[in-house]
């Protein structure tokens, strides 16, 4: 699977639409994922993950970060990752699958805020980058 | 047998008493086959699939999308046996068709997607919560029969 030219232009686009806000969008993809996938809270016993919660909020805006940073290296997506590729695979083993699940709360979360702008093909398009982004942190896992 | 909650039911049937059948099912399954390319090798009969605009804009993904999503509301008719409900459309689905049952999976997270963005905030992290569930056991019910 690769991110053709038109790929990397609807990404780029549609992160530009979300601006500042993308921080917020991180930390609501992972409430709806904690929400809506209870599994996925096994990772975070460490943390309040009631609504609001500031670290909740803190960690999205990580994780935000991280695709903005993929975002704009995006002809390298495994050379930006590559420390948080590093981390996943020795400290953190997340299992696989929940990049996926995550992957669609954000595209969930694009889809609340930004209806007009998730058109199919930059529905296609963001989908295919979040897989992508999934597979650099995964890609050393063994 | 699966148990709903009476804020689940209340969740699924108030949004489905909104939502425009024919116009969703066509969004989501043309959505379907153009995120997820390799599903168009179910409609190979269904003529022009070349571009995102030939799929959005083709009656056949259209009418296909609005029977879709019309017998996603025997389900929501039939919450407490979505199994039996589905029995004759799973065998179908495996014996005449052959679908691979994961493409359910995948056109019950387009589907989400596409409530999402009609919805907006009226879609909660608990509504979706309750649809995720709901299009998760009609991807299971499906798959039931298969053999």
């Amino acid at each position: 699977m690769v991110l053709s030219a038109s790929d990397k232009t609807n990404v780029k686009g549609i992160f530009s639409k979300m601006g500042g806000q993308v921080e917020n969008y991180g930390a609501e993809a992972l409430e709806r994922m904690f929400v809506t996938y209870p599994p996925t809270k096994t990772y975070f016993p460490h943390f309040d993950l009631s609504h609001g919660s500031a670290q909740v909020k803190a960690h999205g805006k990580k994780v935000a970060a991280a695709l903005v940073e993929a975002v704009n290296h995006i002809d390298d997506i495994a050379g930006a990752l590559s420390k948080l590729s590093d981390l996943h695979a020795q400290k953190l083993r997340v299992d696989p699958v929940n990049f996926k699940l995550l992957g669609h709360c954000f595209l969930v979360v694009v889809a609340i805020h930004q209806p007009a702008a998730l058109t199919p093909e930059v529905h296609a398009s963001l989908d295919k980058f979040l897989c992508a982004v999934g597979n650099v942190l995964t890609a050393k896992y063994r | 047998m699966v148990h709903w909650s009476a804020e689940e039911k209340q969740l699924i049937t108030s949004l489905w008493a909104k939502v425009n059948v024919a116009e969703c099912g066509a969004e989501a399954l043309a959505r379907l086959l153009i995120v997820y390319p390799w599903t168009q090798r179910f409609f190979a009969n269904f003529g022009n699939l070349s571009s995102p605009t030939a799929i959005m804009g083709n009656p056949m993904v259209r009418a296909h999308g609005k029977k879709v999503l019309t017998s996603f509301g025997e389900a929501i008719k039939n919450l407490d046996n979505i199994k039996t409900t589905y029995s004759k459309l799973s065998e179908l689905h495996c014996e005449k068709l052959h679908v691979d049952p994961e493409n359910f999976r995948l056109l019950g997270d387009i589907l989400i997607i596409v409530l999402a963005a009609h919805f907006t905030k009226d879609f909660t992290p608990a509504c979706q919560f309750a649809w995720q569930k709901l299009v998760g056991v009609v991807a299971h019910a499906l798959a039931h029969r298969y053999h």
